[in-house]
């Protein structure tokens, strides 16, 4: 079931700042789509307008070539997981997983139920807990129930609200790896949101990023990261640091250095040069001094960051080779090899 | 002790003293501390009871029976045990009501919506019943419409279990609106979302939800409705037989000197609460498991 949100205006408070500030995005059918934004952008906004929790002040909703801004959500045929899993803690996981199937009106037979209810919950991997209360189960059990739940209605669309949020990061792995073999066993169209980057890039079909209510780009994983929109998305997607530098005649210059950073068709004066970790390498000589003033290290590699010298004391990120050996506080030489160019801001 | 889990809750603290326990306060203080709990529960509390019961039966059981074969005890009761089973359903209506809007939606003036439902519990219960007489009474603002159409509330039944209403109306909206607001939309949100209609998402979320506070709210505001005593005295006119509760006639019976009649009728209401008491403990054992798991998300 495609998905179209056409410029969706959402303000909480009359005259307030908008929540989402006329937004357009289309889902595609069978697509796992992320809305990836910093807390306040409008994320969970966006998607309790598509879900029907929340009712835009303008824009519509399009379900297929249906228009389901008007539908009221019993009826709209969403999916929808909390980040906190809202199962009804009084119902075993088997009547919670049955609850959306016996308040329909043309309510299915207690057999076809109850079939319907092993059959989601071997797909989550539960089976064997059909008994037991949700207050007896993991976060990671928790929120598969919840999956299953969503799941037995047989939704237009499945929408989840920052579903691992609250979860371990093993548990989150484990979960991530779950809702993708099931989007891909059920086809069904999918939003999710997420503020964590890595878990919309490793995820996610396509990646929807916004800030303040509006969208700033939309593509693929690759495309957000490696072809990214702003100077926003470069910096939210991924790491990367920046250095306020001039533009003149086509040639990047930072402190009159020229760069080896392509700019062709932009205009002459300042701009800002947005880096991955990898565009910046340590060199024997030449280039850029300066001071590390931190070294981190994370799953994806090791990071240095480097107070440039001289004025402005700008800290730029550089990836540490594997084996190379950095200490905090030596002096060190960086060249810079790449990056993007933004307008200055 | 059926249930295990109970009985590691309820187990006394570790007997292996300061360094196994959670508190590092010294042996002496903590019995200290407990003495002097004990020692003002049974001055004020127990001794009191006690007193109440042994009063009762200081002529012995004939007695006992005797005060309650007279006719106006027996119309006390009865008109106690209306009073509760009109006004208890009632707030358990209202106060479901006011906790569901407090809790779950957002509105202009909600605040004071939260201070209104303490009134009946800062009010004075005399003031509480002097405003309804002014109200309703034949002198009262509504008096000549009231009367218009024969309808009298001051005086008899209504006025009693308007009163009741008012003083009683915190209990159950108490109870609940801390929980509800802790418990937030999202399991409602949930339930529409699967189609539930919203009646359905009530009896099958929300209720299952709230239903130990509910009961205990029931179950105190019960104990307020058979027991009180300032509002109902303003409102009820004290007509032997007809509008004395009982709390009423406890006192018209010892102003009477009555002391076994008064102790008699004293030692019931007592009971009555006693029982209620009984009933929350017993369905807090009986039910350990289940209100455990409702506390936690």
């Amino acid at each position: 079931m495609q998905v179209q949100a056409l410029g969706i205006v959402k303000r909480f408070a009359s005259g307030g700042p908008a929540a989402l500030a006329g937004v357009d995005l289309d889902v595609r059918s069978g697509e796992l789509m992320a809305l990836l934004g910093p807390s306040g952008s409008g994320k969970t906004t966006l998607l309790r307008v598509v879900a029907g929790l929340e009712a835009a002040d303008e824009g519509r909703i399009l379900f297929g070539d249906e228009d389901a801004t008007t539908i009221p959500v019993r009826r709209r045929g969403v999916g929808f997981v909390f980040q906190h899993y809202a199962l009804f803690r009084h119902m075993s996981v088997a009547d919670n997983v049955a609850f959306g199937l016996t308040v329909r009106r043309d309510r299915p037979s207690r057999a076809a139920i109850d079939a319907r209810v092993a059959e989601l919950l071997r797909l989550v991997q539960l089976q064997d807990f059909a008994g037991r209360r949700p207050g007896q189960l993991s976060g990671g059990q928790r929120q598969r129930v919840a999956l299953a739940r969503a799941l037995a209605v047989d939704p237009r669309v499945l929408l989840l609200d920052e579903p691992f949020g609250a979860l371990d990061a093993r548990v989150r792995r484990d979960l991530r790896r779950s809702l993708r073999e099931i989007h891909d066993a059920t086809g069904q169209t999918t939003i999710f949101v997420t503020h964590d980057q890595d878990e919309a890039l490793e995820l996610a079909d396509r990646v929807c990023i916004l800030r303040d209510g509006r969208i700033e780009q939309v593509g693929t994983p690759d495309h957000v990261h490696d072809d990214p929109a702003s100077a926003f998305v470069m910096a939210f997607v991924g790491e990367s640091s920046s250095l306020p530098v001039i533009v003149s005649g086509g040639t990047v210059r930072f402190r009159d250095a020229p760069l080896p950073v392509p700019a062709p068709a932009w205009p002459d004066g300042p701009a800002a040069l947005h880096m991955r970790p990898w565009d910046i390498a340590f060199a024997e000589e030449g280039g850029l001094t300066g001071t590390v003033a931190m070294l981190r290290r994370s799953a994806g590699g090791r990071r240095a960051e480097v107070r440039l010298d001289g004025e402005g004391g700008h800290l730029v990120e550089v990836g540490i080779p594997v084996g190379a050996g950095v200490a905090r506080g030596e002096a060190v030489r960086l060249a810079i090899r790449g990056g993007r160019l933004f307008p200055a801001g | 002790m059926a249930s295990p889990t109970l009985a590691r809750r309820r187990a006394p603290p570790d007997p292996a003293g300061p360094a196994g326990g959670t508190t590092s306060e010294p042996l002496w203080l903590r019995r200290t501390l407990i003495g002097i709990v004990l020692v003002v529960l049974a001055l004020f509390l127990l001794l009191p009871l006690a007193a109440v019961f042994a009063e009762a039966f200081r002529g012995g059981l004939a007695t006992y029976r005797a005060a309650f074969s007279d006719p106006d005890a027996l119309a006390a009761i009865t008109l106690t045990l209306t009073v509760a089973a009109i006004a208890v359903p009632l707030n358990l209506v209202f106060g479901i009501a006011a906790a569901w809007a407090i809790a779950k939606f957002d509105f202009v003036g909600k605040s004071l919506l939260v201070t209104l439902i303490d009134l009946p519990f800062s009010v004075s219960p005399v003031v509480a019943g002097l405003v309804f007489v002014l109200l309703f009474g034949a002198q009262g603002v509504l008096g000549p419409v009231l009367q218009a159409h024969g309808l009298q509330v001051i005086f008899a039944l209504p006025g009693i279990v308007l009163a009741t209403v008012f003083v009683t109306f915190p209990f159950v909206a108490r109870e609940l609106i801390p929980l509800m607001q802790d418990q937030g939309t999202a399991d409602e949100e949930a339930a529409l979302t699967l189609g539930a209609s919203g009646l359905r998402t009530f009896w099958r979320v929300t209720l299952p939800n709230v239903k130990w506070a509910l009961l205990y709210g029931v179950l105190l505001c019960n104990a307020r409705a058979m027991g009180e005593f300032g509002a109902v005295a303003v409102v009820s006119g004290h007509i032997r037989g007809e509008t004395n509760t009982m709390p009423l006639h406890v006192e018209i019976l010892y102003n009477e000197y009555d002391l076994g009649g008064a102790f008699a009728m004293a030692s019931l209401l007592a009971g009555l609460a006693l029982v209620t008491l009984a009933i929350k403990s017993f369905l807090e054992w009986r039910y350990a498991g289940a209100i455990a798991s409702a506390a936690q998300r």
